[in-house]
């Protein structure tokens, strides 16, 4: 068995003609915590469905848990997918299914499990998030940070070898920011899975997980652990660790000259 | 800001292969909807049956009241034209064929499409936005399977029985003012429908559009919903389309199959 549970090998995507990413070389070792930062647009969810097989790469190699990911017919990749569980950015529940059966579905769907040990496994799930006394609300009376943690539930349910976080720290409040983070690396640690974690909060980020990628017009411009990122001098990474507005990841979208465009404007 | 030029040719270029893309997905969606559909039936209690609840249980308002009033405008205008010709008897024949043959189908089949067809689409559509559709297939759940296909055949077996309970009530509705209100003779108004309904060619060919309606309707509202912007305003324009391709798909599809069905005698 590899000691990575992901293997990226200088992998491109583009959509259409816009090179998304190029020539990316990414890991994840098992038991690890790992986060890809980067601007909006650089390609850090583009990874993550990458390694899910919602897409496939034009160049280069995407291996999980030794397996190649886009050569994989459907049923083979779904065997591959149910070892695996994903946090969506506003946790993506199913708003006709309440918080015990949005859980429960995945266990439903892939098990033949009876009803009573599913409602053990389920309310197991919500403990672990601290969410069992909400099992028979409705998504929509949920908080976000709630709905975050009953679709980390769902997520785990499975008990999957590896987890994936989409903007898991997006839109939350101080405390259920704190929360989301501490839930990520016990469950992981408990588990004993690996997480891929894609996010812009460098602070949450960097206090829980063992190594971090930074993404940036494609191409991986800073890789290394919480203190060699926080020690970094890469105009890149201090630009995103500091939250400055200009560097290398420009302020403004490219555009013509902007005298050009005033001007073109003056003469129409 | 420079403005892309584009000439009207190139925006009818643009269009067709648009539109030829569009019929290509759409093909391979309702191949794939059929290699998926096993679920809907191995689980039918659990998935179909919740949605015939939904496109058929909850359109029974909106279908019993629309058939009554059918009805009882049908009485009133059947009425007043047999009466002149001296055969107002005729009026249960007039009103049982109006409905069974044509109006029954065709009405239910809009109405249909505007209550169940739209909120269906409006459903797969706020999943597909909300990443609903996303997170199902990332569980290895095929959305396919799932979501769509379920709703799909809940459409296609709730529209019929839809489309018989519109004539049923459209018959009841005719069947008050002719006879109840205005008097005609009951026992004409019964026996001569029952004697010149014909149970294959009324009935059944009105039973074979209502299928067809069904499968049409459910068909559109799945496809807009699954092939949806996901974004509010892509919702919206997806519902309008459902309405407008779903009405225009009935009356088209009627014309066709009342040509095959019309026995020139």
């Amino acid at each position: 068995m590899s000691d990575n549970v992901v293997d990226l090998r200088k992998v491109s995507f583009s959509y259409g003609t816009r090179a998304v990413l190029q020539g990316v070389d990414f890991t994840v070792p098992r038991g690890k915590v790992v986060a890809i930062m980067g601007g909006s647009g650089s390609g850090k969810t583009t990874l993550l469905s990458l390694i899910g097989g919602q897409l496939k790469p034009q160049a280069g190699s995407v291996e999980v848990d030794g397996r190649a990911v886009p050569n994989l017919k459907r049923h083979e990749l779904y065997a591959l997918r149910r070892r695996m569980g994903m946090l969506f950015q506003f946790g993506a529940l199913f708003t006709d299914l309440n918080v015990f059966d949005n859980v429960a579905f995945p266990l439903r769907e892939h098990t033949s499990l009876p009803e009573e040990l599913i409602r053990d496994l389920v309310l197991m799930k919500l403990h672990a998030v601290g969410l069992r006394g909400a099992f028979d609300l409705q998504p929509s009376e949920l908080s976000g940070g709630m709905a975050r943690r009953v679709a980390l539930a769902r997520a785990i349910a499975l008990d999957p070898m590896l987890m994936m976080y989409d903007e898991p720290f997006a839109g939350l409040d101080p405390i259920s920011l704190g929360v989301i983070g501490q839930l990520i690396r016990r469950l992981n640690d408990a588990l004993g899975a690996s997480s891929i974690i894609v996010t812009h909060d460098v602070a949450e980020s960097l206090a829980i997980v063992d190594y971090v990628y930074f993404i940036g017009e494609g191409k991986v411009v800073a890789e290394g652990t919480p203190d060699e990122i926080r020690a970094s001098q890469d105009p890149y990474v201090h630009q995103f660790v500091h939250s400055e507005a200009d560097g290398p990841v420009r302020f403004h979208y490219p555009a013509q000259p902007y005298r050009d465009a005033l001007l073109a404007g003056a003469n129409a | 800001m420079k403005t892309p030029s584009v000439n009207p040719i190139q925006r009818r270029g643009a269009w067709t292969v648009d539109s030829i893309w569009r019929l290509g997905f759409a093909a391979r969606f309702f191949f794939s909807l059929l290699l998926y559909s096993g679920q809907s039936l191995r689980r039918f209690h659990g998935l179909t049956m919740r949605e015939i609840y939904m496109s058929g249980v909850l359109s029974l308002v909106i279908i019993v009241v629309s058939g009554l009033f059918v009805g009882l405008v049908l009485g009133l205008q059947g009425y007043e034209t047999l009466q002149r010709f001296g055969s107002s008897e005729a009026l249960g024949v007039l009103v049982a064929l109006s409905l069974v043959r044509e109006l029954g189908p065709v009405v239910a089949g809009l109405l249909f499409a505007s209550r169940a067809g739209t909120a269906v689409t409006a459903e797969i559509g706020l999943m597909k936005t909300t990443q609903q559709l996303q997170a199902m297939d990332m569980m290895a759940v095929n959305p396919i399977a799932r979501v769509v296909a379920p709703r799909f055949w809940g459409g296609v077996i709730a529209m019929p029985l839809l489309a018989a309970l519109f004539s049923a009530m459209g018959v009841f509705g005719g069947w008050l003012i002719g006879v109840v209100l205005i008097g005609v003779d009951g026992g004409a108004f019964w026996s001569q429908m029952q004697s010149s309904v014909d149970f294959r060619f009324d009935i059944l060919n009105g039973v074979i559009k209502s299928v067809v309606f069904g499968f049409a309707v459910s068909l559109i509202a799945v496809f807009e919903g699954y092939d949806c912007t996901p974004t509010a305003e892509g919702i919206s324009r997806a519902i309008t389309r459902t309405v407008v391709s779903s009405a225009l798909a009935i009356l088209a599809l009627d014309f066709v199959l009342t040509s095959f069905m019309f026995r020139g005698n």
